[in-house]
């Protein structure tokens, strides 16, 4: 068979490969994905080891961060983005009131902003966006690699939603959930990012000890 | 002398924070503190006392550009979409409230501060233009000014239906 390949894509062409390689890919995949499920299976914890790990940012001042800074305190962890005018502001309003709220308990607690759209929010706007709702709240970014990590990590959906033709011309649909992480680092809960201020501190306080 | 009439109804329009022209009232405009070059948005009450209008545009001296979006929730993703136009009926007052329709207001000019106030005008369909002033909130408010908790209002108005999306 000819293996002429177009340039451009790399793909042979014009030649179709034989049916059964596509059944050797198949089979592949299905290995890779019963490996995959097992070694989930195997390595224990259930749920708990399917939200959070290890990441790698930056913080306002655009020092890197990881999540072992943080190790000591309880997380709750909130993805979104600063263009964001209506649901975003909304939800860390509720968080600031919800940590004013805690009492002492909040001292236990760092609540954390993570954008999903690193490439307008710079580490200085995302300190000044975090810093209007609570001096307590912290705000991350990071390059685009690094927050697609952490998003994976998080099981965060992101995408952008072209609203017109510029550059800048795009909305940020994502995942609106809050992570209650533990001073290890482990996921412990999910919290509605709905719920009123007084919620949110109610099924907080329940978790931290 | 109707035209001396009409002039004088449209030289009426009160300066603070409520606007009438036609039938349309448009009150209780309130704002988010935000950052210069960011995005801010308003929220308002419209209230239609004539026939049957939609709400088709809006502008701003503060934003580069003003339009109304709707924000909603779609199997857990927070999603935001521009809205073509939203009607109003005839005394079904339309509240514009946080996690719902909203007008979403792009490049900020200048930076919005908690205690500020700015213009913001509405276009529709048959009133044509109503201005009225928007007071601004700290960032993240959930209400306007002088509706806590405690006064019960609920701001969340109506449910609000029909709004066409883009």
């Amino acid at each position: 068979m000819s293996s002429t390949s177009d340039p451009a894509t790399g793909r042979p062409g014009g030649v179709r490969p034989p049916s059964f390689i596509y059944g050797i890919i198949g089979l592949l995949v299905a290995v890779l994905l019963l490996g995959t499920g097992a070694f989930v299976w195997l390595s224990g914890d259930g749920t708990a080891s399917l939200v959070g790990g290890p990441f790698t940012l930056q913080d306002g001042n655009g020092k890197q961060v990881t999540d072992r800074d943080f190790r000591g305190k309880y997380m709750l962890v909130y993805f979104g983005y600063t263009f964001c005018p209506d649901v975003c502001p909304t939800t860390l309003n509720e968080v600031a009131d919800a940590v004013d709220r805690l009492g002492p308990k909040a001292d236990r607690l760092q609540p954390i902003f993570i954008t999903v759209d690193p490439k307008r929010d710079t580490p200085s706007v995302v300190k000044q966006y975090a810093a209007a709702f609570s001096p307590r709240l912290i705000g991350l970014t990071g390059s685009p690699e690094q927050i697609a990590q952490v998003a994976k990590e998080y099981r965060v959906y992101y995408a952008e939603h072209r609203a017109g033709p510029g550059p800048g011309d795009y909305t940020m649909d994502h995942s609106s959930i809050l992570y209650l992480m533990g001073p290890d680092g482990k996921f412990i809960a999910p919290i509605r990012a709905d719920e009123t201020g007084a919620e949110m501190a109610a099924d907080l306080a329940r978790f931290i000890s | 002398m109707r035209r001396v009439i009409l002039a004088a109804v449209l030289l009426a329009i009160p300066v603070f924070g409520f606007a009438q022209q036609n039938n349309i009232r448009v009150e209780n405009a309130w704002s988010r503190a935000a950052m210069a070059g960011r995005t801010g948005v308003v929220y308002l009450t419209i209230t239609d006392t004539g026939v049957p209008d939609r709400l088709t545009g809006a502008s701003s001296p503060v934003a580069a550009s003003a339009d109304l979006h709707e924000s909603f929730t779609d199997h857990g993703v927070a999603k935001m979409r521009g809205v073509a136009a939203l009607p109003v009926e005839p005394d079904k007052p339309v509240t514009l409230a946080p996690s719902g329709y909203h007008i979403m207001l792009t490049g900020l000019k200048r930076p919005l501060n908690q205690g500020d106030s700015f213009p913001v005008t509405l276009v529709f369909e048959k009133a044509g233009p109503v201005t009225t002033t928007v007071t601004v909130q700290k960032a993240g408010a959930s209400m306007p000014m002088g509706h806590d908790a405690m006064g019960g209002m609920n701001m969340q108005g109506m449910p609000m239906q029909g709004g066409q999306r883009q």
